[in-house]
């Protein structure tokens, strides 16, 4: 590895510790921006490198949320009195309860989210392009209207967790690096995984899939476990969203179709589709251009969201670092020749 | 558990509530029709797989309605809807949809998405997020002592959404441009070289769904209701039909239109009212399975 990059790579880091403790006032926002890391990345092992875009990725994220507050409350409590909100119940959470089920459910919410990539990955993957898109979005809106039915899981109302014992700040702080990192170990996991032989068959399916299947690799596994490794990060993240959250409902925070499941794509598009630092620089982008919004075309802000898709997605869709890389080929180590350069301008 | 038996049981117990359960399908299903016909022509024509249908459908119902709070006629509003509606389409095609034609397929599937997302914040931030209807003041029918209404204004509807699909039937037919929609559907290329301007084709094509939408959408203000973000189930039941039907296969489109109507009713009746959004997504999981396995069966391998 070159040196400057060990230095990018020290700088990234040491930001990421100074971070919260320099912008106190943005402490949450900054956790956000953990949270679109993780899952652009994570939706752009499926959509950039194995090139079966999902538009179901958010129901893990869902999923993710709900297992792991009822891993965490059936822990304690029976899980249908501490839902009925009629019941008037009030229930306490020590600190070890609340630290045992929060690292208990959030690792049950990656794990289940795996096994469940694995059951609808079985059922999907059969379908291609947009079919598969709109088969994932299919579930991912059926789940969220199934769960805003039923009525053990809190229906339509959601589930309120325990807060945070200590102090609200330090809180904040503690969600941050948990958000953190998720993100880091994702991009060391990606980093890693693109450079193997694994990384090479799932990118030979995006290319071409029949010809990788008739090459000998088995197709279906390949694109069974990365979508399990994907699911098993968004689940995490989902997991610490529902506790950074406290409360959360159905369709609105948890199977949130048309916010972040739509938003982890344009991420993605946004950096550059299939390129290791693309997801992340799109997240950023993205992030900044949404709290901007937000907070000076209140009301319009929506629209600016909606325009910023149809724009990237139709004049922009190679992304920054496609762009980049066709501007300064150097930098990405493509060396190309003076003459071929000049004889093809 | 038991409610959802305790319903099943009443439709044998009752078998005048089928009836009424078909025909309030039939009614719904006529208009889902519609929109899934505007989504298989300009999905097989130019190979653009329109998220925003439903948001068309919308807008249009909000063109009616705007109309008849300005004090003009309701059946008005349908050929009104409809002239607005294909402005608004031909503007959205020159805009984005015209750039997204030669793309892969993801890309027009993200781009309509995003269009979607914009129509149905405008109509919000326009009309405000209630929901509205227009009432056309007619009478209710009673059949079977009372057991089966059918208000006339459904009547209309029903009548007007057929009118409006035998339009575009005999349009595509017989008229010259209806010819070369369906010569560029064929073969996009060939029909450049005999001469047709698939551009215009493709503009006008996408002007008249959205045009049809409009309508469909005018006709739904005045015999239900609509609310800004109401338009996601509308593309989604377009595509559950267009899915099981199959492109450019226009009385298989009616059909499936009309039998997801009653499904959708029968699922209501017998699940609860609360899952006819979730129903509506389940019958298009169900039908993309149903065609995997089909396909898997035409799958060869030499042994």
């Amino acid at each position: 590895m070159a040196k400057n990059k060990i230095i990018l790579y020290a700088l990234i880091l040491a930001f990421t510790f100074v971070a919260p403790f320099a912008f106190p006032n943005f402490g949450t926002q900054l956790a956000t921006l953990w949270l679109m890391i993780t899952v652009a990345l994570t939706w752009d092992m499926t959509g950039g490198q194995m090139g079966y875009n999902s538009l179901g990725n958010i129901f893990f994220y869902g999923t993710g949320m709900y297992v792991a507050a009822l891993i965490s409350i059936g822990m304690v409590y029976d899980v249908g009195d501490y839902t009925n909100a009629a019941g008037g119940g009030i229930y306490k959470f020590t600190d070890a309860q609340y630290f045992g089920g929060l690292f208990l459910g959030i690792i049950g919410a990656g794990l289940f989210c795996s096994v469940t990539a694995v059951v609808i990955g079985y059922l999907t993957f059969g379908l291609r392009g947009p079919y598969f898109a709109i088969g994932t979005l299919g579930v991912a809106i059926a789940a969220g209207e199934l769960v805003s039915n039923w009525d053990w899981v809190g229906g339509g109302q959601g589930i309120a967790l325990p807060v945070y014992p200590g102090d609200l700040d330090t809180g904040k702080i503690f969600f941050y690096f948990l958000f953190a990192a998720v993100g880091v170990s994702v991009f060391i996991f990606v980093k890693w995984l693109y450079g193997t032989r694994f990384g090479a068959a799932i990118n030979a399916i995006r290319d071409d899939e029949e010809k990788a299947d008739a090459m000998g690799i088995h197709t279906l596994r390949y694109k069974l476990y990365t979508w399990a490794m994907a699911a098993f990060f968004v689940g995490i993240a989902g997991g610490i969203s529902a506790f950074q959250l406290i409360h959360f409902e159905p369709l609105e925070s948890a199977y949130q179709t048309i916010n972040l499941g739509i938003f982890m794509v344009v991420c993605v598009l946004l950096g550059g589709k299939g390129t290791l630092w693309g997801p992340v620089v799109g997240a950023i982008l993205f992030h900044l251009f949404k709290e901007i919004t937000w907070n000076y075309l209140l009301g319009w802000q929506w629209v600016a969201l909606g325009a910023l898709i149809v724009v990237t997605v139709v004049y922009f869709q190679d992304g920054v670092m496609g762009w980049l890389m066709h501007k300064r080929p150097e930098w990405f180590g493509i060396r190309v020749e003076k003459k071929v350069a000049e004889a093809a301008e | 558990m038991d409610q959802i038996l305790g319903n099943i049981g009443l439709l044998f117990e009752f078998p005048v509530v089928n009836l009424k359960i078909v025909l309030d399908g039939i009614m719904v299903g006529a208009l889902f029709a519609l929109a899934a016909y505007g989504l298989a022509l300009v999905w097989g024509v130019m190979n653009v797989k329109n998220l925003a249908q439903g948001d068309f459908v919308i807008s249009g119902g909000y063109v009616s309605w705007w109309l008849v709070q300005h004090g003009f006629p309701p059946l008005l509003g349908v050929p009104v809807a409809f002239v607005v509606m294909w402005g608004i389409g031909w503007v959205i095609y020159k805009l984005v949809i015209s750039r997204v034609i030669e793309r892969d397929l993801f890309t027009s599937l993200l781009a309509t998405f995003g269009l979607a997302i914009m129509m149905a914040q405008i109509l919000n931030l326009l009309f405000g997020s209630d929901t509205q209807s227009v009432d056309l003041g007619y009478d209710v029918l009673y059949f079977f002592d009372g057991f089966i209404d059918v208000p006339i204004a459904k009547l209309i509807g029903v009548l007007m959404a057929s009118a409006l699909a035998a339009g575009v039937i005999i349009f595509m037919k017989s008229s010259r441009m209806g010819q070369a929609i369906r010569a560029t559907a064929q073969d996009a290329r060939a029909a450049r070289v005999m001469g047709i301007d698939t551009e215009k084709v493709y503009a006008f094509t996408f002007s008249l769904n959205s045009a049809i939408c409009g309508a469909a959408g005018a006709i739904i203000v005045m015999v239900w209701l609509v609310q800004p973000f109401y338009g996601i189930s509308y593309s989604i039941r377009a595509f559950v039909i267009v899915t099981a039907a199959g492109l450019g296969n226009l009385p298989g489109v009616i059909a499936a239109g009309l039998g997801i109507g009653a499904l959708e009713q029968y699922g209501a009746h017998i699940f609860g009212i609360g899952y006819q959004q979730a129903i509506a997504v389940m019958l298009l999981l169900l039908v993309l399975l149903v065609r995997l396995i089909q396909q898997r069966r035409n799958r060869q391998v030499l042994k």
